[in-house]
């Protein structure tokens, strides 16, 4: 029986049915490369700290290898962020609350050009300016902050520190930080800039009351994508460090990060070697580091959700 | 405390727009007065001039001169800073600023004067500030929870209490009730009843029942057309703006036959 109710419009259902199928198999599909890339990982490593002929497991050993590049990659994501998040806090809120409109825009596709440069390019910069630059600079250093541990050792003859690679870093993961928060602080709702303008707050005070903490959120994901950024960034780190043992020196050479130490490694390790699993091993522990940095900006994000502005 | 407001001459312009035009105007302190009249005849437009929250947005200037009891507010050198610190607003949609807490919000304004305040001291001006606005009842016992997660209409009163804490001499209203329901609207009311005897306040409004319930003394805005600037077509005691009007366009507009 058919009935007024029972009757629908079976072209509108049909593409109800296919959009949400579509949208489905996007989501799980993202979940299986990611199931995959986990799985792909962990198998390839297995040889890295299990060895039959070394008595099986060794996996003092392969920690051994692991925690410099470890603390290596942290070190360059560090300075990086230190340098970047706030000259891209700077240059957003400019753009977004200080420049005349005309010029707002004009910068922004600056910025955003910076993103589109290849990041062998900004390796090579790094290698042959940035680094020989820095030289006078690591020598001043050295000689008035060497009983800082930071800047004891002989300082580089290149450049090629792990403080060089941080600053190039720092420029690559500019424009994804910018671009995020430039977003989130141009849609901060006009009430509540008003309701500070409105209580005698100067400029400065109603980004201070209304625009950051709106943007709060924002500013964090923005930070933590330059952070995944530098993390993983390969081709720059390979060309601009001449990587080393572990030392806590900046401004000598020496350390290296995960993905340039995979980059250069790589070519040379043998199919099935203990050496490809080494090097897939740590790539594993570089994906583990970047899922705990995600899911610890989530958590900071998600702290404060009642004050959000969400309700 | 509450301070009158001349307007002089005044042209408010957006760009080279010239959105309202020879504005003559005498407030009186410690009085209520609507503005009224049909959409886009500048009456917001002339009320963010009075606390210079019309130059926020880019090209916006104002003509003329406007005196808070006596001292024009457009004097170059005066900071639009100061005049907002002296002349409160309170608007359409409550904003209560999302990530602070009830009190905080209360406070903000003090916050931003950089004024020190003991602990004792916050408490007075808080529940002070909550009792005028009407609220301190409904909030007193969480004072500590979001501004954002109160009523609508609650949120208003939370906006007007954050108003009255910094003590300002004039208090603006941009049709403060007309995202509230009935019963909000009714208390909002009620408080702006109570502002007066201590503030100038200035209320736009749509709702010409509001304007008769509150006001003492109504303006009537009017513009001649699209694209012409809004201009103030009468000034008179409320009654006798809505029983004698001595303009044929007021008449019109407050028996409901246009607009």
């Amino acid at each position: 029986m058919t009935s007024s109710l029972t009757q629908s419009d079976k072209r509108g259902v049909a593409g109800d049915r296919v959009f949400s199928a579509l949208t489905v198999s996007a989501g799980v599909l993202i979940l299986l490369t990611l199931a995959f890339v986990a799985l792909f990982l962990t198998v390839n490593s297995r040889d890295a700290v299990y060895q039959e002929d070394q008595g099986g497991w060794i996996l003092t050993a392969f920690l051994d290898y692991a925690y410099p590049l470890v603390i290596g990659t942290l070190i360059a994501s560090f300075i990086a962020l230190i340098l970047a998040a706030p000259v891209a806090v700077g240059v957003a809120l400019y753009i977004s609350h200080y420049a005349p409109p005309r010029l707002s825009k004009g910068i922004g596709y600056v910025i955003d050009l910076l993103a589109a440069i290849p990041s062998v390019v900004y390796g090579a910069w790094g290698m042959s300016f940035l680094g020989p630059a820095l030289i006078p600079i690591y020598g001043w250093l050295h000689e008035n902050l060497g009983f800082i541990p930071l800047f004891a050792g002989d300082p580089s003859q290149t450049g090629r520190t792990i403080f060089t690679a941080g600053v190039v870093l720092g420029v690559m993961i500019l424009p994804i930080i910018t671009s995020v928060c430039r977003e989130i602080f141009i849609q901060t709702p006009k009430l509540h800039e008003e309701a500070a303008l409105a209580l005698g707050a100067t400029r400065w005070e109603m980004i201070k009351m209304s625009v950051f903490p709106f943007a709060r959120a924002g500013i964090i994901s923005g930070i933590m994508l330059g952070l995944g950024r530098a993390l993983g960034e390969t081709m720059a780190v390979a060309l601009v460090l001449s990587p080393g043992m572990l030392t806590a020196s900046l401004i000598s050479s020496g350390n290296s990060t995960i993905p340039a130490e995979i980059a250069l490694g790589f070519p040379e390790a043998p199919p099935g070697s203990e050496r490809q699993a080494q090097l897939i091993a740590i790539g594993l522990v570089l994906f583990l580091i970047t899922l705990l940095v995600n899911m610890t900006a989530r958590w900071i994000v998600s702290r404060h959700k009642e004050f959000s502005g969400a309700n | 405390m509450s301070k009158r407001v001349d307007a002089v001459d005044l042209n408010v312009y957006y760009g080279d727009f010239l959105a309202v035009e020879g504005i003559n105007i005498s407030i009186d302190a410690r009085a209520v007065t609507a503005f009224i009249g049909p959409s886009g005849c500048g009456k917001t437009t002339f009320l963010r001039s009075l606390n210079r929250m019309h130059e926020v947005l880019p090209g916006a200037r104002v003509k003329g001169q406007l005196l808070l009891d006596g001292e024009d507010i457009y004097d170059p050198g005066v900071d639009p800073v100061t005049v907002r610190t002296q002349v409160g607003m309170v608007f359409q949609r409550p904003n209560p600023f999302p990530t602070m807490t009830i009190r905080e919000n209360v406070l903000a304004g003090y916050k931003l004067n950089g004024a020190r305040l003991s602990k004792s001291q916050s408490e007075e001006i808080v529940e002070t500030s909550l009792r005028s606005a009407n609220l301190w009842n409904e909030v007193k016992d969480r004072l500590d929870r979001p501004g954002s997660g109160l009523s609508g209409g609650q949120q208003q009163r939370l906006c007007i209490a954050r108003t009255i804490a910094v003590k300002p001499d004039v208090i603006l209203m941009d049709e403060p009730c007309s995202a509230l329901d009935p019963i909000s609207t009714l208390a909002i009311e009620d408080l702006i009843g109570e502002l007066q005897q201590d503030y100038t306040v200035i209320i736009v409004t749509h709702n010409m029942q509001q304007a008769a319930r509150v006001s003492q003394k109504t303006a009537f805005f009017n513009i001649a057309g699209t694209g012409k600037p809004g201009k103030l077509i009468e000034y008179n005691d409320t009654t006798a703006i809505f029983n004698t009007p001595q303009e044929k366009s007021t008449e019109d507009y407050v028996s409901g036959r246009f607009g």
